[in-house]
C-alpha cells in the first residue's frame, strides 16, 4: 500500500509539474499544518463520532481490518494482513498483522477487534453506527440483550478472527473499513468511561497530544504506525469555531493551511477566478446526490405521471447555476463517483410542455397545490425558491416549508407528512462507497417506515429482491456484474421516479501552496476533505 | 439589605424553575426526535426505542422533567447526548472565555459611549453633534459579521497588527472585544446623551456654573455621576445578553465562547447542552441585574434598597 500511494503521489505530482519541471517534489517527512473548521469536534470516540468535522479526524487516530487506498474507493485489508472469504458468502476470516500497537503500547490483537464491534453495537454505547453490523450471526440476540456477545464474531487465534453473517452481504467488507469498525483498547475505555470520546487511544498513524475543548485539538505523528513511512507530517492543528470566510483570511495570511468547510458560496466565483488561488483549489467527486422526494402514499404524488412531469419540469442546470457551478445536474440517484452509475442514462430532460401533457394525462391540467419541505440554511432555501418557480409554471403551486435539519428530517419519516422533501444539506452522503448504500435506506421498503429515511415512501417489492440478490453476490471476482445489477435497479427506479434527482455536489479544498501531495488525496472519496496520512509539506 | 437580597435570590430561584421548564417544554413538543439523532439514520426501530428508555425520554413530561429538576437542584446538568461527557464541563470550559470577552466588551462599550454620548451632549445640536449620533446609529444597525470580518480584514491581513481569530493572548482578545465595543457603544451614546442633556438642565448645576466652576468641572464632577444612573441598568442587560453568548462575533473570531456551543447544541438536538446553557444565561441575567440595583445605591445615594 506504502509502496502503491508513493508511486501514486509522485506520478501525480510529475504529471502536475511536467510544464514546469524545476518545481517537481519528492515528499518529505516532518513539519505540521494547521486545518480550521466552524464547528467543534464534539467526540472522538470512533463508536460515535458521524459528523462532517470528525469522520477524516478518526480516521487517522484509529486502524480498522480493512481500509481504502489513498485518494481512491478502493477496498485494502489495513490492520488485516490478510481476509478470506467462504465460498458461500458467509464466512469473513481476517488474519491480523502481529506487533500491531496501540498508543499506548500494547500490541492490538483479535480479541480487541471483537471488544470494539461489541462495544459500538451495544444499546448502552449508544453509537449511531450500531445498524451497519446487523448481518452478524448473533447480532440481534446480542442488541437486545439476550446473549453476553455476539456469536458470529469468533477469535479464533491472537491473531485471527471469524465473522458468521445471517445472509451473504457483499457490503461486508465496507463495514469493516468505516469508522465505526475501529478498534479501541479496552482498558482506555474502561478508564475514561463515558469521557473516551475526549481521551481516545487508537493505532492510528496520529495520536492525540493536546486538546483544548472548543480551541483546538493537537494531534502528533505516532512514530510506531505499522505502515512504514506513513504518515508524512509530524503534527496537525486542528482550530475550530472559526467562519468560513475567515478561515479563508487566515488561510491567505498564511495562519491556515486548509480551511475545513471549503469555500463559503458568497466568495466562491471571486475566489475561483482568482489566479492567486488557481493552483490551490482542487475540485473532486462527492459520494453525494441532492434530490426532491415526492411521498408516493399522498395524493397526487402516487399517480407516476406527476412524478415524471415534475422531473421535467425542475431547470436543473438553472439550479446548478444558482449554487455556482458547486455541483454537476444528476439525472439517477447514484452519484458519478459510485459503481453502478449509468454514463449512458439520459433520464428526464428539461422539458415543461411534455410536463403539462403528462399532468393533464394525470386528470390535473389545472395543477395542484403542494408544499415542499426544505432545510433553512443556505443554499437550501433559494434551491427551494427556484424548484418553486420551476413548479408554478406547469400549473404546480408549492408552499415552503423552511425548517431547522432535524425538524425536516422528522416530517419526511413521518407518514403521509411532508408531500415533497428537498434532501439538500441532510441526504444523501453515503457511508462507504457502494451502491447498496444509496437503496436500502432511502429507497428500499426497509426505508419507508416511521423515522426512516425513505422520504418518498417508495417501496417496490420487486425491486427490493433485485437488491438483495445484488448483496448476497460477496465473491470480489463478481464486483463487475454486481454493479451491472446495481445499475439497472437504479435506472429501474427512475421509471417510477419517486424522486427527482437534482445535482450532484463537487467538492473544492482549498490549501495554501506549502502542502503538497497527490491531487486525489485533497478530494479522497472516504477521508473527507483530505486523507491526512499521506500529505505533506514540501521541502 | 440583606433581606432585600435574600428576597432577589428567592425570587431568582423562581425565575430559574420557570424558565427552565419553559424552555423543557419548548424542547419536549420539538418535533426533532433526539433519540434518532443519537442512535443514527441505519438503527432499526427496536435500537431507538432501547436508547429512548435508556435515556429515559419514554417517560411523560411531568416525569422528565422532575427528574431534570431533582439532578439540577444537586447541581447536575447531566450529560450531552452528542458529546457524552458532562455538560457543566463542557459549559464550564467555556465561561472564561465568554466572561473575558463579555468584560472586555462592556468596557470598550463604556469607554466609547460614555465619552460619545458626552460629546454629544455638550455639542448638543451642532453638526458634530449630529454626526456622532449618525455614526452611533451606524453602529448599532451594522451587523456583526460585517464589522467582524472588516475589522479582521483590514487590522490582521492588511495592516497585520492581530492574528485572524483564536483565543488565549490579550492580542486575540482585542478585535472581537473592539467589534461587539463599537457597535454596542451606540446604545450607551445615545443614552448618555439624552441623560446628560437632561441633567444640565438641573439646578445644582446652574448652581455649580455660578459659583464659576470650569465646564470640563461641572461635567465631570458635577452632572457626570447623576447622568450615569440610566447605564447602569443598560450594564445589567449587556451581562446577562453577553453571558448567553453572541454567536456571531464569536464565530467570525473563533471565540470559545458559550453562543457557539449553544448553536451547535441547537442544530444537533443536544437538549442537555441547550438546557444547561440557558440555565447558566438565565443566572447571569438575573446576576447582571442584582448587581446593577446593588450599585445603583454607590452612585446615588438618595436610592435606597427596600
Amino acid at each position: 500500500m506504502k509502496c502503491r500511494a508513493y508511486t501514486t503521489a509522485v506520478l501525480a505530482v510529475l504529471a502536475v509539474t511536467a510544464v514546469v519541471p524545476a518545481l517537481a517534489e519528492e515528499p518529505r517527512q516532518g513539519g505540521s499544518i494547521i486545518v480550521t473548521y466552524k464547528d467543534d469536534i464534539v467526540t472522538l470516540d470512533p463508536a460515535i463520532g458521524y459528523d462532517w468535522v470528525n469522520w477524516s479526524i478518526i480516521k487517522s487516530l484509529f486502524s480498522r481490518l480493512m481500509d481504502y487506498k489513498p485518494g481512491t474507493a478502493e477496498l485494502t485489508p489495513s490492520l488485516a494482513e490478510s481476509y478470506e472469504i467462504s465460498k458461500d458468502g458467509l464466512n469473513y476470516t481476517f488474519k491480523l498483522h502481529q506487533g500491531v500497537k496501540f498508543h499506548n503500547g500494547r500490541e492490538v490483537v483479535a480479541q480487541d477487534v471483537k471488544y470494539s464491534l461489541e462495544r459500538t453495537t451495544n444499546p448502552k454505547t449508544e453509537s449511531p453506527g450500531g445498524g451497519f453490523f446487523d448481518s452478524i450471526s448473533g447480532m440481534e440476540a446480542y442488541k437486545k440483550g439476550k446473549a453476553r456477545d455476539v456469536k458470529g464474531i469468533a477469535v479464533v487465534d491472537p491473531y485471527t478472527i471469524k465473522f458468521t453473517l445471517t445472509r451473504p452481504d457483499a457490503t461486508f467488507l465496507h463495514v469493516m473499513a468505516i469508522n465505526f469498525s475501529s478498534v479501541v483498547p479496552k482498558e482506555a475505555v474502561d478508564k475514561a468511561g463515558k469521557d473516551f470520546g475526549k481521551k481516545v487511544v487508537g493505532s492510528g498513524a496520529f495520536m492525540l497530544a493536546d486538546w483544548k475543548i472548543g480551541q483546538e485539538l493537537v494531534l502528533k505523528r505516532n512514530p510506531g504506525y505499522f505502515i512504514k513511512g506513513v504518515p508524512l507530517l509530524d503534527q496537525i492543528t486542528f482550530q475550530v469555531g472559526l467562519e468560513p470566510m475567515t478561515a479563508i483570511l487566515k488561510l491567505e495570511k498564511g495562519e491556515a493551511d486548509f480551511a475545513g468547510d471549503g469555500i463559503p458560496p458568497a466568495k466562491f466565483v471571486q475566489i475561483r477566478n482568482d489566479p492567486k488561488y488557481k493552483d490551490l483549489i482542487i475540485e473532486g467527486g462527492q459520494l453525494q446526490t441532492g434530490y426532491v422526494t415526492m411521498n408516493v402514499q399522498m395524493k397526487p404524488f402516487d399517480k407516476v405521471e406527476v412524478r415524471q412531469a415534475v422531473n421535467m419540469a425542475i431547470d436543473k442546470a438553472r439550479i446548478v447555476k444558482i449554487i455556482n457551478n458547486r455541483a454537476v445536474p444528476a439525472n439517477q440517484p447514484l452519484p458519478p463517483t459510485m459503481p453502478g452509475y449509468d454514463k449512458t442514462f439520459k433520464g428526464y430532460a428539461y422539458d415543461p410542455e411534455k410536463a403539462k401533457e403528462l399532468l393533464k394525462q394525470a386528470g390535473l391540467e389545472k395543477g395542484f397545490e403542494t408544499t415542499l419541505y426544505v432545510f433553512n440554511v443556505d443554499p437550501n432555501p433559494r434551491i427551494a425558491q427556484a424548484i418553486q418557480e420551476d413548479l408554478s409554471k406547469i400549473g404546480i403551486k408549492v408552499k415552503l416549508k423552511n425548517l431547522a435539519q432535524a425538524n425536516v428530517i422528522a416530517a419526511g419519516g413521518k407518514p403521509k407528512t411532508a408531500p415533497m422533501v428537498w434532501s439538500g444539506g441532510m441526504a444523501w452522503i453515503a457511508d462507504f462507497p457502494d451502491p447498496s448504500n444509496f437503496y436500502g435506506p432511502i429507497l428500499g421498503c426497509a426505508g419507508a417506515t416511521n423515522g426512516g429515511w425513505n422520504w418518498a415512501w417508495y417501496c417496490n417489492k420487486e425491486l427490493d429482491e433485485r437488491a438483495t440478490k445484488a448483496d448476497a453476490m460477496s465473491d470480489p471476482a463478481k464486483a463487475a456484474e454486481r454493479a451491472e445489477l446495481w445499475r439497472t435497479i437504479f435506472t429501474d427506479i427512475m421509471k417510477d421516479a419517486p424522486w427527482a434527482p437534482i445535482f450532484n455536489e463537487q467538492r473544492f479544498t482549498i490549501r495554501s501552496k506549502r502542502v503538497g501531495g497527490a491531487d486525489a488525496l485533497f478530494v479522497d472519496p472516504v477521508r473527507i476533505p483530505i486523507n491526512y496520512d499521506h500529505v505533506y509539506i514540501k521541502g | 439589605m440583606t433581606r432585600y437580597i435574600a428576597n432577589r435570590i428567592a425570587q431568582a430561584a423562581l425565575l430559574l424553575v420557570g424558565v427552565s421548564a419553559i424552555t423543557f417544554l419548548l424542547l419536549y413538543v420539538l418535533p426533532a426526535d433526539p433519540v434518532r439523532q443519537i442512535a443514527g439514520r441505519s438503527a432499526t426501530p427496536e435500537t431507538v426505542e432501547t436508547i429512548r428508555k435508556q435515556l429515559g425520554l419514554d417517560l411523560p413530561f411531568h416525569q422528565q422533567y422532575g427528574r431534570y429538576l431533582a439532578a439540577l437542584v444537586q447541581g447536575d446538568l447531566g450529560r450531552s447526548y452528542a458529546q457524552k461527557t458532562e455538560v457543566a464541563e463542557i459549559v464550564g470550559a467555556r465561561l472564561p472565555a465568554t466572561l473575558l470577552l463579555m468584560l472586555a466588551a462592556i468596557v470598550c462599550e463604556l469607554a466609547i459611549g460614555v465619552a460619545i454620548g458626552i460629546f454629544g451632549a455638550v455639542r448638543q445640536g451642532s453638526r458634530s453633534d449630529t454626526g456622532v449620533m449618525v455614526l452611533s446609529f451606524i453602529g448599532v444597525s451594522t451587523p456583526q459579521f460585517v464589522a467582524g470580518i472588516l475589522m479582521l480584514y483590514v487590522f490582521a491581513v492588511r495592516l497585520d497588527w492581530f492574528p485572524v481569530g483564536g483565543y488565549g493572548e490579550f492580542r486575540h482578545l482585542v478585535l472581537p472585544a473592539l467589534t461587539l465595543g463599537l457597535l454596542g457603544a451606540g446604545w450607551y451614546a445615545r443614552m448618555m446623551r439624552s441623560s446628560m442633556i437632561e441633567v444640565l438642565t438641573h439646578d445644582y448645576v446652574r448652581t455649580a456654573r455660578a459659583k464659576g466652576a470650569s465646564e470640563t468641572r461641572v461635567i465631570l464632577l458635577h452632572a457626570l455621576r447623576n447622568a450615569l444612573l440610566p447605564i447602569i441598568p443598560m450594564i445589567g442587560i449587556d451581562i446577562g445578553l453577553f453571558m448567553s453568548g453572541s454567536v456571531v462575533v464569536e464565530s467570525v473570531f473563533g471565540w470559545p465562547g458559550i453562543g457557539q456551543l449553544a448553536w451547535q447544541a441547537i442544530q444537533q438536538v443536544d437538549i442537555p447542552i441547550i438546557m444547561g446553557v440557558t440555565i447558566v444565561a438565565a443566572v447571569a441575567i438575573v446576576l447582571g441585574n442584582l448587581l446593577a440595583d446593588l450599585v445603583a445605591p454607590f452612585i446615588d445615594p438618595r436610592i435606597r434598597i427596600h
